[in-house]
């Protein structure tokens, strides 16, 4: 049997995976699996959870590595750098979801085979969220207005704002 | 009962197996909810001070709640509970290994007197919500975990984004946040030598499969726990129908293989559960492992009527009474390794006999 990816090389590691709830069989070669992150062990290291949390964020493969220190990024909430996660298996606090988004993106769909939430969203929190979301909307729609000195409309959109700002804050204070 | 009885006694709601279905394979169901406080740094990364913040927000929030379920909670704080203390809740399957091991003050349990609905502080993630009742009942440990999630997020910001759903500090939690669990006893499965074949399937439909005390946990007298493993793209209710169908199938294969045993190996299968409760009833020291492997047995012949007069209840108790921290607070002091295996065959020979010694009958010719 022959590799899936570059059908080359005979395939030497067979993966079984589940993405929403149909099974899908990969046969790879070392060198391609090495490519997609699925060899997760480093032999000379200790394997323990957290290092094996670390590596399905990436951790002790080399490619991977490097292509963070390009990035290096880091969240600004809790000063934590995607390396430190990588050997930790854990993200430092909330807002690290937004700041490594790009370098989470392959690690979530590895492990649940998804990146996007489809469950229950919070009653209160789900309500601030849409109001965020529709406070964004019309402040993209005020700069594209004001683009094409259309003040008139502007104005109203100003002022839809300055309630939505109202409705905001009171949430907020509740 | 109160919060004492859960320290000092033996009985936890999920060992109440007359009150659950399929209580004789299924030993109890669990749902867990992961959730995060948005302003505060994850637990393994917040200092004291922060610490002492989330605990202090977390059962203000509780104490605020008008809600009938939230107010019969007991808060149980760790700086005001010894690590003894703590090693039984663990041993009851209250709160996780590591939660009881933490040398921190600021974390606690909010817990329901039966312990039915059990509240991690500051563990992994800020809360950790969890239900656990008696047989498969996912769906009604699924109802209450949402009602106490609903009650607590009217006064907290709960870590969420849309895409990624509820935040948690480790990866493998975030989306839905939500573990749900089942604690399966699968003698048929074992004795027939099926165990790594079916085991092997249950992963490949991403589910896990672990002993009595999750994570890392060896399986022993044939207790197996399954649990999903996605969290994220998969909405509570497909966790929960998928995990049902899962251990639907589990409990029709170990119902027939119980049958064949009966009916092929009946005499094996009757000389093994006598021995077993031979040993138990007349050992003067036992391990712990060994314990629950002849409970396994006694508890196959209960299911099977081989041997009357024990009841489920009392071997689901049996088996967290045998645990090192429960025999110490029952001889009210520390003991070796050695003293704790002369006190667990004294502890199992008092309760086995207490279940009205004279309805044991073994082997009855029909």
């Amino acid at each position: 049997m022959f590799c899936d990816d570059c059908k080359q090389k005979p395939a030497t590691v067979h993966l079984t995976q589940m993405v929403n709830g149909k099974k899908f069989d990969v046969h790879l070669c070392t060198e391609c699996a090495a490519k997609k992150g699925f060899l997760l062990f480093d032999q000379d290291k200790k394997f323990s959870i957290p290092n094996f949390l670390g590596s399905f964020l990436g951790g002790g493969f080399n490619l991977q590595d490097m292509h963070s220190l390009a990035h290096n990024s880091r969240c600004n909430n809790c000063g934590m750098v995607f390396s430190d996660i990588k050997q930790t298996g854990k993200l430092g606090c909330s807002q690290c979801y937004q700041a490594f988004d790009n370098e989470l993106e392959p690690t979530l769909r590895r492990i649940h085979g998804n990146s996007r939430h489809v469950g229950k969203i919070p009653l209160r929190g789900g309500q601030k969220l849409f109001l965020k979301k529709e406070m964004d909307e019309l402040k993209a729609q005020l700069q594209q207005t004001i683009k094409e000195e259309n003040y008139e409309q502007a104005a109203e959109i100003r002022d839809q704002i300055k309630i939505l700002e109202k409705v905001i804050n009171e949430e907020g204070s509740k | 009962m109160s919060e004492n009885d859960l320290l000092n006694g033996n009985f936890v709601a999920w060992m109440d197996a007359k009150e659950g279905k399929e209580s004789d394979i299924v030993i109890s169901s669990r749902i867990r909810l992961a959730r995060n406080l948005q302003d505060i740094s994850f637990p393994y990364f917040m200092n004291a001070e922060k610490a002492q913040q989330s605990m202090q927000e977390i059962s203000e929030a509780w104490r605020q709640s008008d809600n009938g379920l939230l107010s019969s909670l007991k808060l149980l704080s760790f700086n005001e509970i010894s690590a003894w203390d703590r090693q039984i809740l663990v041993e009851k399957h209250l709160i996780s290994p590591e939660h009881g091991v933490a040398e921190d003050a600021n974390r606690g349990l909010l817990v329901s007197e039966d312990g039915s609905i059990a509240i991690m502080i500051n563990e992994e993630d800020h809360l950790r919500i969890q239900v656990v009742l008696p047989g498969l009942q996912l769906e009604k440990c699924h109802e209450l975990a949402q009602i106490v999630d609903d009650e607590l997020e009217k006064r907290l910001d709960f870590a969420f984004n849309e895409q990624r759903g509820y935040l948690t500090s480790c990866p493998t939690n975030v989306g839905t946040g939500m573990r749900a669990s089942v604690m399966l006893h699968l003698p048929g499965i074992a004795i027939s030598g099926q165990r790594s074949r079916i085991f092997q399937n249950i992963h490949q439909l991403g589910m896990a499969v672990r002993g009595l005390y999750g994570e890392g946990t060896e399986i022993i007298g044939n207790y197996v726990q399954l649990s999903n493993q996605i969290t994220l793209g998969q909405s509570e209710n497909e966790i929960i129908t998928n995990l049902g169908i899962i251990t639907r199938q589990m409990v029709e294969q170990e119902k027939i293989l119980r049958k064949s045993l009966q009916q092929d190996m009946r005499y094996q299968l009757e000389d093994r559960v006598g021995r077993a409760y031979g040993i138990l009833t007349h050992a003067r020291v036992i391990n712990s492992n060994e314990a629950l492997t002849l409970l396994s047995d006694v508890r196959l012949g209960m299911d099977l009527g081989i041997i009357q007069g024990i009841s489920p209840y009392l071997i689901n108790q049996l088996v967290v009474a045998i645990k090192p921290a429960h025999l110490q607070k029952r001889s009210g002091g520390e003991m070796e390794a050695f003293m704790r295996d002369v006190k667990r065959a004294e502890v199992i020979k008092e309760i086995l006999f207490k279940s009205k010694q004279s309805e044991v009958e073994l082997g009855k010719e029909e």
